[in-house]
């Protein structure tokens, strides 16, 4: 089992995942927020996880189902709500979207929203890393429905022959949108596709805080050393549809019945009493991000949305004539 | 130095300005098929001695894959890098829009400014060697469209030095168009400083009657015609775009108020091509002006035929420049 401390951390990142993305969508169903959301709760740990393996320095390129990465990784939330609301105060001048949060603070260099787009650019965060020799290492966030896309392979393919210090991370949640992994997914693992391209390639329990820091620490460590990157296959599930309103009717009941109950946040929750954190310290944690939330999304409600002109700023390096 | 050649290719003029860039900004990287020396330096040599000279790890060669060519420059060029990506033929480019369109052009925009793509795509094409459908296509309309893209196509060996130095360094990702068929016609050589800004077209020939608007291996073909036709007495101006995107309108509404009568020539597909918001720009700021509507002028519509036979008639000419010309001054 990891250390104390490191658990402690990597739950006070999912907690703030978990209730964040609560909050989003009790927000959005009361009308309070008019946007297109993917929610994230089932998948709280494996970013927490990963993000706490990692320093705020390096990279991470995510998607659009990117909120639990995007906050793990520590995007201040007053920033991320602002954005998610398209204010002038968010992260990308409202100019982004949850789909496309970029904050190069704290090294999230870029959200897409086209599946499997992020994995050459990946390549390039970590080629500009070999060449400066700065010791970073970019983590490349995706779904298991982007290993059906070309962009996988090619960049997979290039990022193995050039030894770049990438960590492909896949969150494996069963399902590409409504499709079920094992009726768009040729092999039995997204694991043996990285093996098949030479790669270091690992599959582990994502929702288990442990054995996914465990993984997330060693591919640092691989690609710090320069030896090349790592494919990290980490299972877990999505407790929600593929966007907010989306039933998810296609996911089997008994399916998602055994998922509830491997809820990872509980699960992590318990871990920390066992290993003897009091119950007063964890619900400080919840509090604290609570208030942290709290404050974000008031924040987000009342900042001012951008003027109409600003669409003609940041097109090219000068603005566009009106 | 006084050995200098006064005359150059336009395949070695890229060369010597991405050595220069290269020399001057050691942040500036070469990535492409084939490109580095080992690989035989670039399949039209275009690349030749840069990785003698800088090492391969600043002119790599990569494997086959566009869109990991393009997410590398995009993702290095996010950090500090400026990268010149090489895409061997325009046809390629399809396989790499989804980097191109909705990363490269885009992320300055959606991250509010905080990242910017300087990156460069060299990319080279033309018709009229019987490459077929494949092989030879003009795509810049389709890049032109994008907002966050500029486009630029030199015409001589000394632009083509010029611009791709201003290129690699602009800030904004630039696709910069190379024109196969006259990669090896030679034009006076450049000064080593020599510079041509993006966004500026260039008068090469002055004339009173009509305007000749195009770009690339257009500006020859409209040199030709206006000699040609100066022996009639037809004055023709020739302005080369030199960039596509975003063009110097300034340069052609002042060309076309002077001539009072327009043609916009390019190799590309005429239906829908750059020539179409050239010539409704023209309309729009000059209409009562001109003794005519503006002419266009462009290759057919259909693929890039492979036989010489079909591949001439489809492709413009010089016959099509004139014939342009002579209805329009009627």
């Amino acid at each position: 089992m990891a250390d104390k401390d490191v658990l402690i951390d990597i739950f006070t990142r999912a907690d703030l995942i978990m209730q964040s993305d609560i909050k989003f969508r009790k927000m959005i169903g009361a009308g309070q927020l008019q946007i297109v959301y993917y929610p994230v709760r089932g998948q709280e740990v494996v970013s927490s996880a990963m993000m706490a393996a990692i320093n705020q320095e390096d990279y991470l390129v995510t998607i659009y189902r990117g909120l639990h990465d995007q906050l793990a990784k520590g995007i201040p939330s007053k920033d991320l709500w602002a954005e998610f609301a398209g204010k002038m105060a968010g992260t990308c001048k409202g100019k982004g979207g949850p789909m496309h949060i970029t904050h190069p603070e704290t090294g999230v260099m870029v959200t897409t929203g086209i599946v499997g787009s992020g994995i050459p650019i990946a390549n390039g965060l970590g080629l500009a890393s070999q060449l400066d020799k700065d010791g970073k290492v970019t983590v490349c966030c995706f779904g298991d429905g982007a290993t059906n896309i070309g962009a996988f392979h090619e960049g997979l393919n290039m990022a193995q022959v050039w030894k770049l210090p990438v960590i492909f991370l896949c969150q494996n949640n069963l399902y590409s949108e409504h499709t079920p992994m094992a009726y768009a997914t040729s092999s039995e693992t997204i694991k043996q596709r990285g093996d098949g391209l030479g790669m270091r390639s690992v599959r582990v329990n994502g929702n288990d805080a442990s054995e996914m820091y465990a993984a997330a620490k060693e591919a640092v460590e691989y690609a710090r050393a320069g030896n090349g990157p790592t494919l990290i296959e980490a299972m877990t599930f999505r407790f929600h549809g593929h966007l907010l309103g989306d039933t998810g009717h296609y996911i089997p009941e008994a399916e998602m019945e055994q998922a509830l109950k491997d809820d990872p946040m509980p699960i992590l929750r318990q871990q920390l009493l066992d290993i003897q954190v009091s119950e007063a310290d964890i619900a400080a944690i919840e509090a604290k991000n609570k208030e942290t939330i709290d404050e974000a999304a008031q924040f987000a409600l009342d900042a001012p949305y951008p003027p109409g002109d600003e669409y003609r700023i940041d097109v090219l390096d000068v603005e566009i004539a009106a | 130095m006084s050995d200098a050649p006064k005359e150059i290719m336009f395949a070695q003029a890229c060369n010597m300005a991405m050595a220069k860039a290269m020399a001057d900004d050691p942040k500036v990287i070469l990535m492409g098929e084939d490109i580095a020396d080992d690989q035989g330096g670039g399949v039209f040599k275009v690349t030749a001695g840069l990785s003698a000279q800088f090492g391969t790890d600043r002119v790599r060669s990569t494997p086959i894959s566009e869109q990991a060519i393009v997410g590398a420059a995009v993702g290095s060029a996010l950090v500090g890098y400026k990268p010149v990506a090489e895409i061997m033929l325009m046809n390629f480019i399809t396989v790499a829009m989804d980097q191109i369109v909705n990363h490269a052009a885009k992320l300055r925009f959606m991250s509010g400014g905080q990242t910017s793509v300087p990156l460069t795509i060299r990319t080279t094409t033309g018709a009229g060697t019987g490459l077929g459908g494949q092989h030879s296509d003009m795509l810049e309309a389709w890049l032109a469209h994008v907002p966050g893209l500029k486009v630029v196509a030199a015409s001589n060996p000394a632009d083509a030095y010029g611009l791709l130095y201003s290129s690699i360094m602009d800030p904004n990702p630039v696709i910069f168009i190379e024109n196969t068929p006259t990669y090896f016609t030679k034009g006076p050589a450049p000064a080593p400083d020599h510079v041509v800004p993006l966004g500026v077209a260039s008068v090469p020939r002055e004339g009173s009657d009509i305007s000749l608007i195009t770009y690339s291996r257009g500006v020859g073909a409209c040199h030709a015609v206006a000699e040609k036709l100066a022996g009639e007495g037809i004055s023709c101006e020739v302005v080369d775009l030199r960039t596509i995107a975003p063009f110097d309108e300034e340069t052609v509404l002042k060309s076309v108020a002077k001539t009072k009568a327009a043609v916009v020539v390019h190799e590309a597909v005429k239906n829908f091509g750059t020539g179409a918001e050239i010539s409704s720009r023209i309309h729009e700021e000059l209409f009562s002006e001109l003794k005519a509507p503006v002419g266009r002028v462009g290759s057919g519509y259909a693929p890039v035929p492979f036989s010489p036979a079909i591949e001439k008639a489809w492709m413009f000419s010089e016959d099509d420049i004139e014939r342009e010309i002579r209805k329009i001054l009627g």
